[in-house]
């Protein structure tokens, strides 16, 4: 197999998460997007541990996957608290910062 | 001649190597399923029906890892994202009461700023990919090197599996970040605690 495929696949799985960032309203909805981009990276990890039959690609995907597994914990707890404080999750709305 | 395998000194594996069909069609099947399991995650106006279409493409993922005979990453995968992530996403929705039918907000109205953003990063990273790496191939025996201490001369001696190498590696090698990833985890999990608790 080329490795190109491999990387191309994951090319286009981080461009749609890219879009799925930008376009999406709904905080639940970003966080999809962002697992679609952290699940395209270990598609190219592991494809270069196999070209160089190393094993570090795959030990860093195993450290990718858990550290997404935290980060989705605590943005879901971040949402949450916001919807607690503003009774929704609609990103535009969230302007608190803006001077 | 590639540019950056040449400005490096890259040596690129398996270029004059014969494509093996079998692998790469199934590689298709599955790809082209994700590819349009992924739109429909970030295209879909029901926040549930795009939870479960993740579910796709982080199965087709876990499929892809088996494919490059990382089988203990793709049965992670699918312990860590489609057991528990996705759960927890499924959770984020309900306590966040989104609309569970068709929600026209969920997309922004103008989407072409992020549709022409999309094709120019995917255009800029289809290049350098295709560019550097255009023939190099995986080699056909995926079973990993052994560390380069124990190589002598002739065959470079490979594991028996995979798993058993990944084992060794996370647990020799690589054991400080492991203990420090399991503190990480530890202290993301009892922030989410006191972020989402009610006081």
């Amino acid at each position: 197999m080329l490795l190109s495929q491999f990387l191309l696949l994951s090319a286009i799985l981080f461009s749609i998460g890219v879009y799925g960032v930008i376009v999406r309203r709904n905080g639940v909805a970003v966080l999809m997007a962002i697992e679609l981009i952290l699940n395209s990276v270990n598609i190219n990890l592991v494809a270069f541990g196999a070209m160089h039959g190393n094993l570090s690609g795959q030990v860093f995907a195993l450290f990718i996957i858990a550290v997404a597994a935290a980060e989705v914990g605590v943005g879901l707890a971040i949402i949450l608290s916001i919807y607690r404080n503003r009774r929704s999750v609609a990103l535009d709305e969230l302007d608190l910062m803006k001077g | 001649m590639t540019l950056l395998a040449a400005a490096n000194g890259i040596s690129l594996p398996g270029t004059d190597d014969p494509i093996n069909v079998s692998q790469t069609v199934g590689f298709a099947l599955l790809a082209a399923l994700m590819i349009w399991a992924a739109i429909r995650v970030v295209t879909t106006r029901n926040v549930v029906h795009a939870a479960v279409w993740l579910v796709v493409v982080l199965a087709g993922a876990a499929a892809q890892f088996i494919l490059l005979a990382a089988e203990f990453v793709g049965v992670t995968q699918v312990m860590v994202y489609i057991g528990a992530v996705i759960v927890l996403i499924l959770f984020g929705v309900m306590l966040t009461q989104a609309k569970l039918g068709n929600d026209p907000n969920l997309s922004r109205r103008n989407w072409y700023g992020g549709a022409v953003v999309a094709v120019v990063l995917f255009g800029l990273l289809a290049f350098a990919t295709i560019d550097t790496f255009e023939d190099a191939k995986l080699p056909e025996d995926r079973r990993m090197a052994l560390p380069a201490a124990e190589v002598g001369d002739g065959e470079v001696p490979r594991t028996e599996s995979n798993t058993g190498a990944v084992s060794d590696a996370v647990f020799g090698a690589y054991l400080l970040p492991l203990e420090v990833l399991g503190v990480l985890l530890t202290a993301a999990l009892v922030g989410a605690i006191a972020v989402a608790r009610k006081d």
